[in-house]
């Protein structure tokens, strides 16, 4: 036999149950903090969810946010914001801030104004500073984008419910959709306990998360039907073990792969989207642990009908639930 | 097993060629744009070439496809306007149209009904007071004669106006169904004037287009700001002919009734009170060039079309020795006095112009009036270095994922692992070419669907190969354990393959901008990377063993 990278070995025998109330128990008081984290920290809106103007400075000055901060403490603005940004892709004297601003009291948005007057105070703190990027959000167009967000992610949790209740059964799609909403609140409250931005791309890879977490649950889920047609005496439980380390081995193999190409985005693939492939980095730790430790909970909790004669539906597996 | 039949391996096999074929110019991004622009020009030209255009068209030759991928905004820098569009606006000019009619309609009873005056009013409605009530009946019916019926698929027959009477009073305002037809118009017709003023201006491939009810959305790669775009676009750039009442130097002065106090453009602290009502306004001009006057001073020459020209005509030959004002944008560019009768409909507008304005108010006029002002919900702006540093980021990420995904394809799979990744390569050169012929855009959030979607593409190779695995472990033969691999593990692909889907059109359905950009990379990942994982791989694989012959399988 050739030599192979093995990061599982040939055959495993885990007990994927052994622990649960650690596991489970775990993921269900992650999933608590992470909502209580939402309702008491808030998350960090980017200006797409609340409003506001974004700049983007650039010199080859070293920043200095106090100096900043100086420069535009004369200017009638809104809450003004001033972060240096760094990454290991800029060239040595490229020097990078954002600055974010806020309505004024009483206006609905940053005024042209306001903005002409940010970047003249900033050009006497450094004459050769540029401005890539000026971004500018209305509170009308931002209210709008909180709701078709909420609506993107439960539309994927709904079609993905519904796609997985018609390919198996409704006990596997309330586990798969239990598993996502796990991955996805988590990501959100790391988010908040980080206090990360959170704009339009990072719903764009919550939904990514979704796709991915469904993903791998249902690769599970495809092969324990397979085996339940295959060992029919079997108790789930038993059953569910066999299948997840038949399958552990491609578990892992696929979320090391997706983690290799999202790590190098995050190292290689600039500061713009370094918080979008964050979200995405977490939502493929935590969707390879919900599948493992996850969905197949919820499913024995919920029971399967075998749709075997000789057992009466649910019966056994409902008593597995305090063992 | 059935080997796969001849006319398959062809079929994937052109597939696969012209994916490569398709994906090629995109590496060559600066050349074959320059190819194409030059090709572009050429054709706009009638087929004569300019040296510079002989030397951009020969850098790519024209046998290889040049279709390349849109860059977006965040990676080619430019700027991005949401604009809702105030469809109400032209209510209010609706009804300030209708009211000479009404007027002249209800003077012609003036026996039955006495004296008419129109009483202040929200904006979208035309009240009249009659001093007569009594000829309520006949004024309603005379004034409902001025409505036309409306021709939308749902209101046939229904009036274009709702006429009742309060108390004295006519009330008057837009039926619903004309509401309905009237936004429509406005937003057609402010969509089309946006992009001939944009086109005007020469950038490339800009993106104007509907979005909701009443929004515009406007793309524009290569222009400064969005400060400049909207400049471009003029808010409103509304230009109109109204009869001068006075001249004065009072900011606080009162108009009076149905007129307006405007400042003048060219005389600080002049301001001039004119009629509400224009005489004509810019939707009746034809034409409009930069010029000089008598004087040599830049100026704007234009022509009324028939309509614009007879009213023109009329006021001018009424009104000779008094004042009237050239309006634009709320300001009065110059009030100069009726010298006689002009009856050809074409005049000449002078100011303090440097030839720059002059030429940018004849395209400003030329390309019309918006209907309505709009107020810009959104505005970006990315600068073109910005965009080339996301570029660069992104081609060292997806270089280095590729070449990390490869070695640790080929470690953990030996030589099955390098036909994955054979299968990876032309995975992406579909995706870079299906982009190219639908000419989607590449956004930063859509290299990154790229990159993710080389790190998810594996995951049906990975599935099939632990298959195999299991096959060689259960001793199968050579031959079985290649289909049972590839049959067995087709459903578990095609199930996550699914919902990864599902995922992707929720994303293309509800998102915008960025979001769009990565729905369409991820969505388009998943088809091609089916197609590849699944049966170029198994073309590798089935080539592999009908050339070798192995005995045994080491996946």
């Amino acid at each position: 036999m050739a030599w192979r990278l093995r990061l599982v070995p040939e055959k495993t025998n885990i007990n994927f149950f052994a622990i649960q109330w650690v596991t489970f128990g775990g993921s269900l008081f992650a999933m608590a903090a992470s909502v209580v984290l939402i309702l008491t920290m808030g998350l960090n809106f980017g200006i797409d969810f609340r409003g506001g103007t974004t700049i983007r400075t650039e010199s080859t000055q070293v920043v200095d946010v106090a100096v900043y901060r100086e420069a535009l403490s004369g200017i009638d603005a809104g809450d003004v914001s001033i972060t240096e940004v760094f990454d290991p892709s800029f060239r040595d004297d490229q020097h990078v801030a954002m600055i974010r601003l806020s309505a004024r009291e009483g206006e609905e948005s940053v005024t042209p104004e306001v903005i002409a007057e940010v970047e003249a105070a900033l050009r006497t703190v450094d004459p050769a500073i540029t401005f890539p990027a000026v971004e500018s959000v209305g509170p009308k167009v931002s209210q709008e984008l909180i709701t078709s967000a909420l609506l993107a992610v439960l539309a994927g949790a709904v079609g993905i419910l519904a796609y997985v209740w018609v390919r198996f059964e409704w006990q596997f799609a309330v586990g798969t959709v239990a598993a996502i909403i796990h991955d996805v609140l988590v990501t959100v409250g790391i988010f908040v306990l980080f206090q990360i931005k959170f704009d339009l791309t990072i719903v764009a890879a919550l939904l990514t998360i979704l796709g991915y977490s469904v993903n791998d649950t249902v690769v599970i889920f495809d092969r324990l039907r397979e085996n339940m047609a295959k060992y029919k005496q079997m108790p789930l439980r038993e059953m569910m073990n066999l299948t997840a380390n038949e399958t552990l081995s491609r578990t892992i193999m696929t979320a090391s792969t997706a983690f290799i190409s999202l790590l190098v985005l995050f190292i290689f693939g600039g500061d713009v989207i370094r918080g979008f492939v964050f979200a995405m980095l977490l939502g493929v730790v935590l969707g390879t642990y919900s599948t493992l430790y996850m969905a197949k909970n919820i499913v024995l909790m919920l029971g399967v009908d075998r749709g075997d004669k000789t057992k009466k539906p649910g019966s056994g597996e409902f008593a597995n639930v305090d063992a | 097993m059935e080997s796969m039949a001849l006319w398959k391996r062809v079929l994937i096999l052109l597939v696969c060629g012209w994916g490569i074929l398709a994906a090629v110019p995109n590496l060559f991004y600066a050349q074959v744009e320059r190819h194409n622009d030059a090709a572009a020009a050429i054709e706009a030209a009638g087929g004569t070439a300019t040296p510079d255009q002989q030397a951009a068209l020969a850098e790519w030759p024209d046998f290889l496809p040049s279709a390349l991928m849109n860059l977006g905004l965040d990676l080619r820098g430019g700027a991005h306007l949401l604009a809702e569009v105030q469809v109400e606006d032209v209510y209010k000019t609706r009804m300030d149209a209708l009211w000479p009619g009404v007027r002249d309609a209800l003077r012609d009873l003036r026996d039955q009904v006495g004296a008419v005056r129109r009483a202040p009013s929200p904006d979208d409605v035309l009240r009249v007071t009659l001093s007569n009530p009594e000829g309520m009946p006949a004024a309603l019916e005379a004034v409902r004669a001025l409505g036309s019926s409306v021709v939308t698929l749902t209101g046939v027959g229904e009036s274009t106006i709702d006429v009742t009477s309060e108390g004295n009073d006519i009330v008057v305002q837009l039926s619903a169904a004309e509401k309905q037809a009237t936004d429509q118009r406005t937003i057609q017709q402010s969509l089309e004037i946006i992009r001939r003023r944009v086109d005007e201006a020469g950038t490339r491939e800009p993106t104007i287009q509907r979005q909701g009810t009443d929004r515009i959305l406007i793309q524009v790669p290569g222009i400064g700001s969005a400060q400049e775009l909207k400049a471009l676009i003029g808010q409103t750039a509304q230009l109109t002919f109204n009869p001068v009442i006075s001249r004065t130097t009072d900011a606080a002065a009162e108009p009076g009734p149905r007129n307006l106090l405007l400042p003048s453009m060219d005389e600080a602290g002049v301001y001039y009170i004119v009629e509400q009502t224009p005489v004509v306004s810019g939707e009746d001009l034809v034409d409009a060039q930069p010029s000089f006057d008598q004087n040599g001073q830049p100026a704007v020459s234009f022509r009324f079309d028939t309509t614009g020209a007879r009213a023109f005509g009329d006021y001018t030959a009424a009104n000779i020795g008094a004042p009237f004002a050239i309006v634009l944008d709320d300001e009065v560019i110059s009030a100069p006095v009726i010298q006689s009768h002009i009856p050809g409909g074409s005049g000449i507008i002078t100011g303090n112009f440097t030839v720059e304005e002059s030429t940018r108010l004849a395209v400003l006029l030329r390309a019309g009036a918006l209907p309505a002002e709009m107020i810009f919900l959104e505005e970006r702006t990315i600068g073109p270095e910005l965009g080339q540093d996301s570029i660069d980021a992104g081609r060292t990420a997806a270089l280095i994922g590729m070449v990390a995904v490869a070695i640790y394809m080929v470690a953990c799979y030996g030589l099955f692992g390098l036909f994955a990744n054979i299968a990876l390569a032309i995975n992406i050169g579909l995706i870079m070419a299906v982009l190219s012929a639908i000419g989607a855009t590449l956004t930063l959030p859509g290299i990154a669907g790229i990159v993710l979607t080389m790190g998810m593409a594996v995951d049906a190779n990975v599935l099939i190969f632990e298959r195999m695995r299991e096959e060689i472990r259960a001793g199968s033969s050579t031959r079985r354990v290649v289909e049972q691999g590839f049959d067995r593990a087709f459903s578990a692909i095609m199930d996550s393959n699914v919902t990864g889907l599902l995922t992707a059109i929720i994303m293309f359905w509800l998102g915008s901008g960025p979001v769009r950009g990565f729905a369409v990379t991820m969505g388009l990942g998943i088809l091609t990377s089916m197609f590849t994982a699944v049966y170029v791989t198994r073309l590798i694989v089935e080539t592999y063993i009908d050339w070798k012959r192995p005995k045994t399988l080491v996946v």
